[in-house]
């Protein structure tokens, strides 16, 4: 029994990890109606950026800074030079915009930085908490319990910001209409450089713990692959969606990894491991055939 | 008489030009360079490539070519992508018509895709630790080669290193394998059942999905399964995440030990302290104490000719993997030249001939400045692989460190594995193997 809550409490802070990228998504969706591709790539150069400056001769602290800097600066050019000419254009377009923004970064942010796979110390040890193997024989790290509080702190802030403040409630009437908006007098392109540099912010959150945890590198960007199946679970409008939707992919993914296999192999022969890859997607999908627009959706009507 | 002289004098001087350029350009060895310095994997082939390059200059820079044949270059961008590496080949094979070296794409992927291709053309795949393992007989496969060692001899390599450690034997042990689920991770596979059944050791299998940055379900069963040792199979981010992991679940990375695609500084730096005390096969060593290394510095960046701009590089395990497959690429010229006429450059078919029937020997190895840098090696028609050895290092938190000498993988054992599969593939598409015992 041990075992299974070991995989378990594994599984769901796995999750908190995932739920950290697809909290970027979510804020780019919310406020333009828009699926962003350049999510993933953008907690590379976020996390390639604090190496950068520390490389630089720049301390930890000033390095973050530095790479916030950079991140609202990034949100503020793809408002001005990506969206502003598309707005009321088909959502479709706004995507492709988005594609062609990550191929963009992918480029640009190792030259600027530098390609070699780099170490990323946040000063929190990645190691067993000795207490809690001696007494329950389960392994939880320092550093997956600090990522867990990260999480909870940004979804906090991020929903109270949506709920409660001016600028959330003008980015979710933005989210609706654009024309709406617009007609109403909310400044659309105000709006969408803060939320682009929101996500910034989120990008770079998810970059520091996923690139103390894995070293910085290209691969950052497939980060965004976990976060799928959880936007897709959570529903790609709610904050807190996307983080129950990364805690029960992360579980579930963990679970399945560990006690299918062995299913299969008695069933099949062969060798069924590395499903934890493509299970969450089967998952998500047939959680869509139950309820389309994910746990936490916003159920989209339309007036004929 | 002098008018009719002069124009004379002109054809004569022309048709001299003409003459000499048609035979300097006979004396350019060409090298078609099916690379990638950009992508997910850029830094690696930065590495590689640049050192390949650097050994190509200098041998033009300290020997003034082959034989006076000057080693020349054409590098086409792949970003590690097949379709890209197709796309590359076609572009420089027309070129690579009149004179060949071998061909290296350090892509398991892109190898696969040109291995029909480039022997009809007759141009020469070298694939040095990687690409189709069973080309190693050549008699099915004349113009592909696994050269030095192969993913089977190496899997053979490590569980003798293990058994050393072990008083000469591993029964009754435990051995986790992890590896990339893709056709890389699996290579080694019938290697290592086929080890655990003479060996006598219990053989776990756990796969990793695709990119391998998340492994707390395969570790926790590690943790679980207890095992003596991990052999670890892995590749980009898996590598760096197996070891912060095996940090995370208290597992001893002094008993880890993994395949040279979980070998380089890239694959440990971005690890930090968890990487510390963890081992991996190389078939090359790293640093600059190997002469040839430091005399490339020397030489070639002392002249400004110098491919890499980041000089740190020079001396990472990838570098002088560059490095070491330049120096068999070399050699093979120069064992052509011996056969088809020195001062001449020498055309893929001619080159083929070369890679079957080099003899690297230690002499040799110490001439070149190579002494320990890569194995010796002796191809034959039958034998593409050439050597089938390995080195262990061992990461000490700031370098890599030879922890054993050059071991060999059980041939005895391993090689009728790729006869088996060579036979099986020349049954699928009707070749007819060559007779190796005719073959000069």
């Amino acid at each position: 029994m041990n075992f299974f809550f070991e995989v378990l409490i594994g599984g769901l802070l796995s999750g908190v990890m995932y739920a950290l990228v697809a909290l970027g998504f979510v804020m780019i969706y919310k406020a333009s109606g828009v699926f962003n591709f350049a999510q993933g790539a953008m907690v590379y150069l976020a996390a390639l950026s604090v190496v950068g400056f520390i490389e630089k001769g720049a301390p930890l602290w000033l390095a973050i800074i530095l790479a916030f800097a950079v991140m609202t600066a990034f949100g503020i050019a793809t408002e001005k030079f990506v969206l502003r000419k598309l707005v009321n254009q088909p959502p479709i377009a706004l995507f492709m915009a988005t594609i062609g923004l990550a191929f963009f970064i992918e480029g640009i942010a190792p030259m600027v930085f530098g390609s070699e796979p780099r170490a990323l110390e946040l000063g929190i040890v990645d190691e067993p908490i000795p207490y809690i193997l001696e007494r329950w024989n389960i392994v939880i790290s320092k550093f997956d319990l600090v990522a867990a509080g990260v999480a909870a702190v940004l979804v906090a802030t991020l929903a109270l910001f949506f709920q409660y403040t001016r600028i959330g409630r003008a980015l979710r009437a933005v989210a609706d209409d654009h024309q709406a908006a617009l007609s109403i007098g909310i400044p659309l392109q105000h709006i969408w450089a803060i939320v682009w540099g929101v996500a910034g912010f989120v990008a770079l959150v998810a970059g520091l713990m996923w690139g103390a945890r894995n070293g910085v590198q290209f691969a950052l960007t497939f980060t965004a692959l976990k976060a799928l199946p959880v936007l897709i679970l959570g529903g790609f409008t709610s904050v807190p969606g996307a983080i129950v939707g990364g805690l029960i992919i992360g579980a579930s993914e963990k679970l399945a990894e560990i006690y299918i296999p062995p299913v299969m192999q008695d069933w099949f022969g062969g060798n069924f491991g590395g499903i934890e890859g493509w299970f969450p997607y089967v998952l998500a999908l047939l959680f869509l055939l139950v309820r389309p627009e994910g746990l936490f959706g916003e159920k989209h009507i339309d007036r004929v | 008489m002098i008018k009719k002289f002069k124009p004379a004098c002109v054809a004569a001087a022309i048709s001299l030009t003409l003459l000499s350029t048609a035979a300097s350009a006979a004396e350019e060895q060409f090298f078609p360079l099916i690379d990638y310095r950009v992508g997910p994997y850029g830094s690696n082939g930065q590495a590689f490539y640049g050192g390949f390059i650097d050994y190509l200059n200098y041998v033009n820079l300290k020997e003034k070519g082959v034989n006076g044949v000057q080693m020349t270059y054409e590098e086409c961008e792949t970003e590690y992508n097949n379709a890209k590496g197709v796309e590359c080949y076609e572009r420089l094979k027309s070129k690579a018509a009149k004179s060949a070296g071998p061909i290296h794409t350090m892509s398991t992927g892109i190898s696969y895709a040109l291995i029909d291709k480039s022997a009809q053309d007759k141009l020469p795949l070298a694939m040095m630790g990687y690409g189709r393992t069973d080309a190693v007989d050549g008699s099915v496969f004349p113009y592909a080669f696994p050269l030095v060692t192969t993913y089977q001899m190496q899997a053979s390599a490590i569980i003798k290193f293990l058994k050393d450690k072990n008083a000469g034997s591993l029964a009754g042990k435990k051995i986790v394998y992890l590896y990339h689920d893709s056709a890389y991770g699996k290579e080694a596979i019938i290697a290592m059942e086929a080890e655990a059944s003479l060996n006598k050791f219990q053989l776990v299998q756990i796969p990793v999905a695709h990119p391998g940055n998340e492994q707390g379900s395969q570790w926790t069963r590690i943790r679980q399964e207890k095992p003596d040792f991990v052999v670890f199979w892995g590749w980009g981010v898996m590598n760096q995440t197996a070891l912060k992991t095996a940090q995370k679940n208290g597992y001893p990375r002094e008993q880890m030990i993994g395949s040279w695609w979980t070998g380089s500084e890239e694959d440990v730096v971005p690890a930090g302290d968890a990487a510390k005390g963890y081992m991996a096969a190389t078939w090359n060593v790293a640093g600059k104490q190997v002469p040839v290394i430091a005399d490339i510095e020397k030489v070639v960046y002392g002249a400004g000719k110098g491919n890499l701009q980041d000089k740190a590089k020079i001396g990472t395990i990838l570098y002088n993997r560059g490095v070491s497959a330049a120096v068999l690429s070399v050699e093979a010229i120069r064992k052509g030249q011996e056969k088809y006429g020195k001062g001449k450059a020498l055309t893929g078919e001619q080159t083929r001939w070369a890679l079957e029937n080099l003899n690297i020997n230690e002499a040799r190895l110490k001439a070149l400045g190579a002494t320990d840098l890569l194995p010796e090696i002796k191809t034959s028609c039958d034998n593409h692989e050439g050597s089938g050895k390995v080195k262990i290092q061992q990461w000490d938190g700031a370098r890599w460190v030879p922890v054993s000498g050059w071991i060999e993988g059980n041939k005895g054992l391993i090689h009728p594995l790729f006869q088996a599969s060579a036979k099986q593939y020349a049954k699928e598409k009707g070749i007819t193997p060559r007779d190796c015992t005719k073959e000069k």
